[in-house]
């Protein structure tokens, strides 16, 4: 059967796109980021992941404002990268898993969570700036992607109570599937950062790392904490953190935690990483 | 019953709600009209036409004009749509963001590479001056 194994967390910066781009990693402003996630290219070459689940939110990229899905699926064949306003960025098609993805939609939704599913969906650097990170620049990407879009852009976002639970909804789901398939989520997106109005600039380290902490350790009574205290603390974008809810959600209580990274500023943001397998 | 917008008291921000959304429909759909590069260099060419061609308010429009990311988000802009249009101007994120804060992009730059805006000062409106 089709298992997940570990799952992976990171920011989803743009300029961290266009630095890799752009082959600006190596100036000092880049270079202590990309440091980072060293261990993470090594270890993700060893894991091999046959599919990945990778959660993000579009930025206004693929979904106008005349349709806002809460939690959306993409089962097609591939996905574009998108244009984004100044050319899509130079990275490989993403491809899909369609029996998977539409496996996993008519299982969640059987399981009470009403995904919307999409088929032809462009993805915007919400879900390619994480592959970046974890592959570098391959010819093409080492694993199939299913997309996991949630809305984080109109206010509210699903709780984070609802994100955790879908996690497992996930879960389930993915391990209902016949074939044999080493799986990872990604939950991505955060950590603290506000773009807008005069507020613009917030970052909450101690927040940030609170987070992280309990993410590994006790995110049942993280998944409890209100949309007001991420808008509040962690700045009005930083409210992105609930999608890691969801990658945790699909892991088992007890992980092991090999790898963690903590980073001020990617532009505006200050950027968090995670690597946790299931023990 | 009334809806809890507690996030209302946040200084110098504005939450991006359905009622936002709603009052911002058409300035959102016109900026992300600006993905597209013809689009662009029409509102470039004369950007008072292509303003009138949406259905916006004068206010808005207005907004657009002078590039007040504040007053637009006010008039339910949301910043990810906004983006398209500073993207046009050939603008950075870094640099609308200097702009909404009121700094420049030096002293913004300078205030990120520091560790960013502390939390402690603006929370509340109470405990601040600038919301």
């Amino acid at each position: 059967m089709a298992r997940i194994n570990a799952s992976v967390y990171s920011s989803h910066v743009p300029a961290i796109g266009a630095a890799i781009d752009n082959d600006k990693t190596g100036e000092d402003y880049w270079k202590p980021l990309f440091a980072g996630y060293e261990y993470s290219k090594q270890w993700i070459v060893e894991q091999k992941p046959d599919v990945v689940l990778l959660v993000y939110n579009d930025h206004a990229t693929a979904f106008d404002a005349n349709f806002v899905p809460t939690f959306a699926i993409a089962t097609g064949e591939e996905f574009q990268p998108a244009d984004e306003g100044w050319g899509p960025r130079p990275v490989p098609v993403v491809k899909g898993h369609p029996q998977l993805a539409a496996h996993i939609a008519q299982s969640v939704i059987q399981d009470d969570f009403d995904l919307t599913v999409i088929h032809n969906l462009d993805v915007d650097h919400g879900l390619t700036v994480p592959l970046s990170l974890m592959f570098g620049q391959p010819e093409a990407w080492p694993c199939l992607v299913i997309p996991i879009a949630v809305n984080v852009v109109l206010y509210p976002p699903p709780s984070g109570g609802r994100c955790y639970a879908l996690g497992k909804a996930l879960r389930r789901a993915v391990e209902s599937f016949d074939e044999d398939l080493n799986v990872q989520i990604w939950g991505t997106g955060g950590m603290s950062h506000q773009l807008q109005g005069p507020r613009a600039g917030l970052i909450n380290q101690a927040f940030d790392n609170a987070f992280l902490d309990c993410l590994v350790t006790d995110p049942e009574t993280l998944a409890k904490k209100p949309h007001i205290d991420y808008v509040r603390l962690a700045g009005s974008e930083g409210i992105e953190l609930v999608m890691w809810l969801i990658a945790r959600g699909a892991m088992n209580d007890d992980v092991e935690q090999k790898h963690r990274f903590y980073h001020v500023p990617a532009s505006n943001t200050a950027v968090g990483h995670l690597i946790l397998e299931n023990r | 019953m009334a809806l809890d917008k507690s996030y209302r008291d946040i200084p110098g921000t504005t939450i991006f709600d359905a009622d936002m959304a709603r009052q911002g429909f058409a300035l959102n759909q016109f900026s992300l009209s600006l993905m597209k590069a013809p689009n662009r260099e029409r509102f470039k060419a004369d950007e008072r036409a292509y303003l009138d061609e949406w259905p916006m308010t004068e206010e808005q429009k207005q907004a657009v004009l002078a590039r007040d990311y504040n007053r637009m988000m006010a008039l339910g802009g949301n910043i990810y749509f906004l983006a398209k249009i500073f993207s046009t101007d050939g603008l950075s994120f870094q640099y609308a963001a200097a702009t909404m804060t009121g700094m420049s992009q030096d002293e913004y730059r300078d205030m990120m590479l520091a560790g960013g805006r502390s939390p402690a000062e603006s929370q509340h409106k109470e405990e601040s001056s600038d919301g």
